[in-house]
This record gives structure tokens, C-alpha cells and sequence, in this order.
């Protein structure tokens, strides 16, 4: 924060001010204390419809017995305490069991995505790092997937991946890569397809936060290892990637949590019923809800998975401080 | 400072890659709106055997796509209506007043983010029925409810984006205006946001491309009536028999206006997407 003025003061705005202002200065004192909570009232009231409320009676939903019996009419769901989640975390039961290798494939998912997209990132930030002719179309071009509606990039992706139509089969075909042509939205190639085309979408944030922490290492720091006669892998190595800590840090979380929390790439590719190999959570528990209407162990589910997230990213955090100040 | 001939040919190598992996998609969604059907039925081909538009003549018969589009038209913009006007009074209350809370506030709304978007689907889907069998109400399956969604969905990234925008406007810029007699939200009106109005536009068209892209709460929020494109299109591109010429015509239709919106508004966009990563 650059400003010194004292915050209140823009309230009350300055001393020497006629009081024949229609809002703030004319008020009485309560009216003029309660301005900023007035002004953001509209956005306090969507944030409880559509975040809070939903998610407290998310967690009150996974504590009921709510099924397509009980749905129209909650209140009178029984109350079961916390057997939903046992039922959910008991890796004995077909749930539970169902659920744990969901969870195993989302975090296989969502690692070998991140890490994807930001080696790729990296390597176009750093390569787009010299000024070159076509470099601002490059850096345009690479923001195209980033921008496209999900939806349409899928589906054109779920159309290369066709089995007898589709581009990916044609080209291993040409190459001699593969003699019969497999399937790739289904069995199990489709994880591996999942991982390329979330890869496609994702990489290119990773190249503009990247582009963008870049840009605020000094010039002079290049200059300065060059003389010392440092060559470009140890300029990466002693440079780029230590300065870059901070802007990863953020990047490799935020990364983590788009791609763990994913429904898009996966329901579009392979529609309601994903194979067993590409059963990411969010599908896991979508199809479990709304084929069975069990919002309640539905509910239970997505509870579970947030306070994974939550313990995730308290670790991480963790992690990464204790890292930045023992440096 | 001129770099070795093995770093200036690894360079060239990553770039050459990274364009074709980007730009591969990009072609094939082209290259397919213009090919005529027997080129979609028999193995891929990269060069239409003739080029032809009518598969985007004919899209609009073989889906009810001007519904789809009207829908998620008439969603897209509703949210994006209110989203700015809720997101710059946010985002001026939050950058100009510090207030009990307004820390807490913006950290609620960054994480939210965060969260699992299944994890508000089952309930406010158990919300809408609910309240729709209290009231006679009909949420579920109305635009109205989608709008709602939406314009929460985009406010997060907004009031962030804005409130940065906001900080960065002289402070004395709102006094001088209140010194001339008027509220503060006459300064902001007058002043602050004319001269936030490249943030405004951003927000607009960040709020414009979560609202037309949104698939999971469109999935079951919807019904036939108020289909949405990402849901439309989806549903017609799983079936056994497609026309994916004109399924990729369609698609360049749909995408065109938001990737165009987008670069125009790189520079903006990408300032405030970054900034929450590059300044903390």
C-alpha cells in the first residue's frame, strides 16, 4: 500500500467541505459508519446465496438421510449423524473403496498436469524472454487456449481423439506409431488423454503468471552473471528459478486447485458415465449424486474432498513459508 | 549478449513445439467448419477436399442452436450486468474505507474460489427445489438462478481485479470531488470510475467468458428451455452419429467473440490473472 492517508478519511472526506453533499458528509454519524457495509451489501448478499449458505447446508445435507425420498422436502430428512461419512470413508465398503481410487486418480490427475503445465510454461516464458520478430504473435497465440470457452476446446479435442475419424489416430498411423488404432475416450488411454487436454488448456497461465514474474527480475542480474561468465543453464538455475520461488509458490498452489477441482475437461470428454481409469472426484461425486439422488452421502463426499483440499494447502503453506524464511 | 548456437536452437525447438501443440487444435477447429461431411466420415484429413460453408448454414437445424445461443446470450450478459455494478461498489468500498471485516471479506471471497464447485452444486440444486416447492417459484431450470450463479462466480476475480484498479487512482482525486459537494458515491461515479474504465471493460469480459463457458452448474440447472451453448453443444457432440463439421463450425462461431474480447484485452486481463501470484 503506497497511500498515507488515513483510511477513514475518505469518508469523511476533507475538513474545509460544504455540507451540501446528498450522500456522506450531510449524514448523521451511524448512517456514515455504516456506508461501506451499505455499499457492500450486494456483494456480501451473493457471496451467502451462492458460497455461504449453499456451503453450510452442504454440511448439514451430508448429516441427513437425503434421498430421492427426502429431496423435495428436506426438513423432514432423518438425521443421521455422521454415518454418511463413514459410510464414505469406510475403504472396505464399494463407496468408500469407490471413492479412495477416485481420489487416487484426481491426484495423479492433477500432479502430472501441473507439473506439465509449468515445465511447458516456463519453457515459453524463458524462450520469449529474448526479444525476437513474432514474438507478440507467439505470446498471443499461446493465450488463444486459455480464452477459448472450455466447452469448445474439448469438444474439438474429444473430435481428434475419435478412434476411426479423429487426428491423433491418423497422425500415430502416418508415423507408424501404433498398428491398430486405439481408443482414447475410453479404457485406458482416456487418462492419458484427460492429462494432454487439461494440459492444453492449463499450460498457458502458467506461461503468463510466469511471463509476468519474469519481467520483475532485474536486467541487471543477467548482465552481471554473464560477465561472471555464467552460461545460460546456470544463469537458469542461479537466476531465473530462484527469483521466480515467490511467483511459484502461488502458481504451483492455484494450478493444483483448478485441476483437482476439474469437471469440465473430464464431463465433456467423456460425457456422464467416465471411464473407471478417468473417475476424477468431481465426476465421482456428480454421477454418484445424480444417479442415485443420495445427495446426502453426495454431500458427505464433497465435504471429505474440501478438507483434503484444506489440509493440502494448510501443509503447503506451511511448507513453502518455513522454506522462504529459512532462506 | 548473444547466446551460444545450442541455446538459440533449443529455443527455436521449444517454441516450434509449443506452437504446434497449440496450434494444432486451433486448425482442426477451423479446418473442419469449412470440410463437407464425407471428409468428417471416412479418416482425418488436413486439407478439406473443398471448401464449403454450409455447415454454417446448417448447424442451426440440426441443434435448436440459436435457443442455446439466445440462452446463454441473455444468461452471459444479465451476469455480467451485475456483476460490474456489484463488484465496483465492492471494489471501491474495499480499496477507499478501511473497515471491521474487510480483510476477512477478502479473503472469503479468494477462497471460495478455491473451492470445489461440486461442493456448492448438491445444495444450492437442494436450495432451488426447495424453495421453488415453498414458493411456487420456478428457480430451478430459470435464467434467473443461472444469472445468480454467475455473477457470484465472477465477482471474486472482479472485485480483486477492481479493487487493485481502485488503489491505484490518487486518492485525492475522490476528495477533490467531495470537496466540490459531493457523496461518495457521487466520487465515484464522476471520478474514480471513468478513470478505472480499462478495469471495468476487463472485468466485463472476465465475467462474460466464466458465464458463457460454465458447464457443471448449467449441466443441472438448466432445463430444455434455458440450455445453455456449453451444455447444448456438449450434449450433441457425445451422440453416437455427429456432424462434427458442423459441430466445429459452431464451435468457431461460439468462440470467436470471447478469444477476440480476450486479446483485446490481454494487457488488462492479464494484469489483474497475474497479479495476485506476482505480488504476494
Amino acid at each position: 500500500m503506497s497511500t498515507l492517508t488515513v483510511p477513514e478519511r475518505a469518508g469523511d472526506a476533507g475538513p474545509a467541505r460544504p455540507g451540501t453533499g446528498r450522500a456522506g458528509p450531510g449524514l448523521p454519524r451511524p448512517t456514515r459508519k455504516a456506508l461501506p457495509y451499505l455499499i457492500l451489501l450486494p456483494a456480501l448478499l451473493a457471496e451467502l446465496a451462492i458460497h455461504i449458505v449453499p456451503m453450510a447446508v452442504g454440511v448439514g445435507m451430508s448429516l441427513l438421510r437425503l434421498n430421492q425420498f427426502t429431496l423435495r422436502n428436506w426438513t423432514r430428512a432423518p438425521f443421521v449423524g455422521l454415518d454418511n461419512f463413514a459410510v464414505a470413508a469406510d475403504p472396505y465398503s464399494p463407496v468408500g473403496a469407490g471413492l479412495l481410487r477416485s481420489l487416487g486418480i484426481t491426484v495423479a490427475f492433477s500432479v502430472l498436469v501441473v507439473a506439465c503445465s509449468w515445465v511447458l510454461g516456463l519453457s515459453a516464458a524463458v524462450a520469449l524472454q529474448h526479444r525476437f520478430r513474432g514474438r507478440g504473435v507467439l505470446r498471443t497465440l499461446f493465450l488463444v487456449p486459455f480464452a477459448l470457452p472450455v466447452f469448445t476446446s474439448v469438444i474439438t479435442w474429444s473430435f481428434m481423439l475419435q478412434r476411426d475419424t479423429g487426428l491423433v489416430n491418423a497422425v500415430l498411423t502416418g508415423l507408424g506409431l501404433v498398428h491398430s488404432r486405439p481408443f482414447w475416450l475410453v479404457g485406458t488411454n482416456s487418462f492419458a488423454s484427460m492429462v494432454v487436454v487439461s494440459v492444453w488448456r492449463m499450460w498457458p497461465f502458467a506461461f503468463l503468471t510466469l511471463t509476468a514474474g519474469l519481467q520483475s527480475i532485474p536486467g541487471e542480474l543477467y548482465e552481471a552473471a554473464a560477465v561472471d561468465g555464467a552460461g545460460p543453464s546456470r544463469r537458469l538455475r542461479d537466476i531465473t528459478l530462484p527469483m521466480l520461488r515467490p511467483v511459484n509458490a502461488v502458481l504451483l498452489l492455484v494450478l493444483f486447485l483448478w485441476t483437482f477441482n476439474d469437471f469440465n475437461v473430464p464431463y465433456i470428454l467423456f460425457g456422464q458415465s467416465a471411464p473407471a481409469e478417468a473417475d476424477v472426484l468431481s465426476l465421482h461425486i456428480y454421477q454418484s449424486s445424480f444417479v442415485t439422488w443420495n445427495f446426502g452421502l453426495g454431500s458427505a463426499m464433497s465435504v471429505l474432498m474440501l478438507l483434503f483440499l484444506l489440509g493440502l494447502t494448510a501443509i503447503y503453506l506451511w511448507l513453502t513459508n518455513r522454506r522462504r524464511r529459512d532462506v | 549478449m548473444s547466446d551460444a548456437l545450442w541455446v538459440r536452437w533449443l529455443r527455436r525447438l521449444v517454441l516450434v513445439a509449443l506452437t504446434v501443440f497449440t496450434a494444432v487444435p486451433l486448425y482442426v477447429m477451423l479446418a473442419s467448419s469449412v470440410k463437407p461431411l464425407r471428409d468428417m466420415q471416412g479418416p482425418f484429413t488436413w486439407i478439406p477436399s473443398t471448401i464449403t460453408f454450409a455447415p454454417f448454414v446448417d448447424m442451426w437445424r440440426t441443434v435448436p442452436l440459436a435457443s442455446y445461443f439466445v440462452n446463454s446470450a441473455i444468461v452471459a450478459s444479465g451476469a455480467t450486468a451485475c456483476a460490474i455494478a456489484i463488484a465496483v461498489l465492492a471494489g471501491y468500498v474495499l480499496s477507499r474505507y478501511r473497515f471491521r471485516g474487510r480483510g476477512g471479506f477478502l479473503t472469503m471471497v479468494l477462497s471460495t474460489q478455491m473451492f470445489p464447485g461440486i461442493l456448492f452444486l448438491l445444495p444450492l440444486f437442494l436450495i432451488f427445489v426447495n424453495v421453488d416447492r415453498a414458493t411456487g417459484l420456478a428457480l430451478l431450470g430459470s435464467r434467473t438462478a443461472l444469472v445468480l450463479t454467475y455473477l457470484t462466480f465472477a465477482l471474486p476475480f472482479s472485485i480483486w481485479l477492481l479493487v487493485g484498479y481502485f488503489d491505484s487512482i490518487p486518492r485525492d482525486l475522490d476528495e477533490a470531488a467531495m470537496v466540490d459537494g459531493t457523496g461518495p458515491l457521487g466520487a465515484l461515479f464522476r471520478v474514480v470510475l471513468p478513470a478505472a474504465l480499462p478495469g471495468v471493460v476487463a472485468v466485463a469480459v472476465y465475467a462474460f467468458i466464466t458465464a458463457w463457458g460454465e458447464v457443471l452448474f448449467a449441466s443441472v440447472l438448466t432445463s430444455p428451455q434455458t440450455r445453455t451453448l456449453a451444455i447444448g453443444l456438449r450434449a450433441y457432440a457425445t451422440q453416437a452419429n455427429v456432424y462434427w463439421n458442423q459441430v466445429m463450425a459452431a464451435s468457431l462461431v461460439v468462440s470467436v467473440p470471447v478469444v477476440l474480447g480476450f486479446l483485446l484485452l490481454q494487457k488488462a486481463l492479464v494484469q489483474g490473472l497475474t497479479a495476485g501470484a506476482v505480488k504476494s
